[in-house]
């Protein structure tokens, strides 16, 4: 199976991929891959590592760069375009007006180290989107209470543990208003007790808002509860989706048995 | 030595000017070498060989030829084709350049030393280039170049005595004028070698607190002592971070 598309109705997808290629050396990652995902929908993709899972999401950062195919956000071709039958990369100044409605939450959080709590979410709202500073803290403000870190405003990113700088770093992405948001592994860096918190406010943004969510996680419960679609990966290829209940209680494919297995027990 | 200490007082208002122009050259050409140093240090990262290319040639000619040769070949030289400066301004072009070729190694290697998710979490953020370095990189690469450039801005005070041969009366002249007037080889060099320790150390000083400063802002600054700051010792930690720095 190459192709894979939206389930949900109609209308120009939030994210599409066209005939991807991505290698790194000799090695394939991913293989003229096809994929599409909806506005508002929250598709988490899974598969064993090297699967490809999370240089998909690198690529929609603009991390890596695809070596073929055309990816496309609400239907704008965003890093590369055919010209006649020239692939040629788009250059970075219209890449921009596109990367404006994609956020991104890494595994290491990547906060900055030179700045305050308040200062890492305002920084970009106030230099990247031209908001007032007033309103830009006004903003952080308000999402940093929802992540329940409003007490840490003022403090260096060095003095908070994992689970606040992630959390901090959630409210980071939010503070752009993004069309979507990737999640990276954003609990693999985190100690088990902490998952909870995180993924409790990643859940109350899912209900909350209508953002295009793709996650690449390894907590099965935590994509069966929020996301409504799930990819299986296997060597670069969508061997199988589904909705997570038939994903995790009836998998067709071999290899997503075989994995599901090893991480579920 | 009375005689020599009579000689020496009378002479400490032109050791006042000299020190003028010893600082003139040395902060000039500090000024020079960092503004080149940042040029050349973020050109010969950039993925675009039409900068990378005559970035890394500028570098390795100006590391590459002697110092006292290109403060000649200025002053000398560049005169033949029409180009000719006051002396002071060849001594800090000089010294601009020469240091600046050593200074963009280490721009260079500090720069690389930020991790690459730094850049990562600002391209998420979709800030500019200029943006991303301006205000997440280099605070962070600065912290840990300061030692680095420190060494450099020593050697360049050092290097500024060689604008005496080109006429200049700076502290390396004024030395050599008290020891014609008096004759005491020892006493005047040994004067001379002590004017430059002083501003050495006045300078290492001021590099130290701003090391602190740039350390402090990134949240681990070692609460300084009084030690710290006016020790001829970095403040504590800056060997691990020299050490993984690119040396000059």
């Amino acid at each position: 199976m190459t192709s894979s598309t939206s389930t949900a109705q109609g209308g120009v997808p939030a994210i599409e991929f066209k005939d991807v290629v991505k290698r790194f050396g000799d090695n394939v990652v991913l293989d003229q891959l096809n994929f599409s995902v909806a506005k508002g929908d929250r598709v988490t993709l899974i598969g064993p590592s090297g699967s490809g899972k999370t240089t998909i999401l690198r690529l929609l950062m603009t991390l890596e760069e695809a070596n073929g195919g055309l990816i496309l956000i609400d239907g704008d071709p965003y890093t590369h375009e055919y010209k006649g039958d020239r692939w040629v990369e788009i250059p970075e100044k219209r890449r921009r007006v596109v990367r404006n409605r994609v956020g991104m939450v890494f595994q290491q959080f990547n906060l900055f180290p030179n700045m305050t709590v308040l200062e890492n979410i305002i920084e970009a709202p106030v230099n990247v989107l031209g908001l007032k500073k007033a309103d830009a803290v006004a903003r952080a403000e308000q999402l940093l209470e929802q992540v329940g870190m409003s007490e840490k405003r003022d403090f260096k990113t060095n003095q908070l543990s994992g689970g606040q700088q992630q959390r901090v770093a959630i409210a980071r992405a939010l503070a752009m208003d993004p069309e979507i948001l990737l999640l990276d592994e954003v609990t693999s860096a985190l100690d088990p007790e902490i998952v909870a918190d995180v993924l409790g406010v990643l859940r109350e943004i899912a209900e909350t808002t209508d953002i295009t969510m793709l996650l690449v996680t390894h907590e099965m419960q935590f994509a069966r509860e929020v996301s409504n679609r799930v990819l299986m990966f296997d060597k670069g290829q969508i061997v199988e989706e589904a909705d997570p209940e038939t994903m995790f209680t009836h998998p067709k494919h071999e290899r997503t048995q075989e994995f599901l297995k090893a991480v579920l027990g | 030595m009375s005689d020599f200490l009579q000689t020496l007082t009378s002479r400490l208002p032109s050791l006042g000017d000299a020190i003028l122009v010893t600082l003139e050259l040395t902060l000039g050409g500090a000024v020079l070498a960092m503004a080149l140093a940042l040029l050349l240090g973020f050109g010969a990262r950039t993925r675009s060989l039409w900068v990378r290319g005559p970035s890394r040639v500028f570098i390795e000619f100006f590391r590459g030829t002697s110092l006292v040769v290109q403060i000649f070949w200025i002053f000398y030289v560049l005169p033949v084709f029409g180009f000719k400066m006051e002396a002071l301004a060849v001594g800090i072009v000089a010294l601009g350049l020469n240091f600046g070729a050593y200074g963009a190694e280490v721009v260079r290697g500090s720069v690389a030393s930020v991790p690459a998710s730094q850049w990562e979490a600002t391209i998420a953020l979709n800030m500019s280039w200029f943006h991303r370095v301006r205000r997440v990189i280099f605070p962070q690469a600065w912290a840990l170049m300061i030692p680095m450039l420190t060494n450099l801005l020593i050697q360049l005070l050092k290097g500024s005595a060689l604008a005496y041969y080109i006429t200049l009366h700076d502290v390396n002249f004024w030395t050599t004028q008290l020891r014609r007037a008096t004759s005491e080889t020892v006493y005047s060099f040994t004067a001379g070698l002590l004017v430059y320790f002083v501003i050495a150390y006045l300078l290492t000083w001021g590099m130290n607190a701003l090391e602190e400063r740039a350390k402090r802002r990134l949240g681990r600054g070692t609460r300084p002592s009084l030690r710290d700051v006016v020790g001829l010792r970095p403040a504590v930690g800056t060997a691990a971070i020299t050490g993984r720095g690119t040396a000059a």
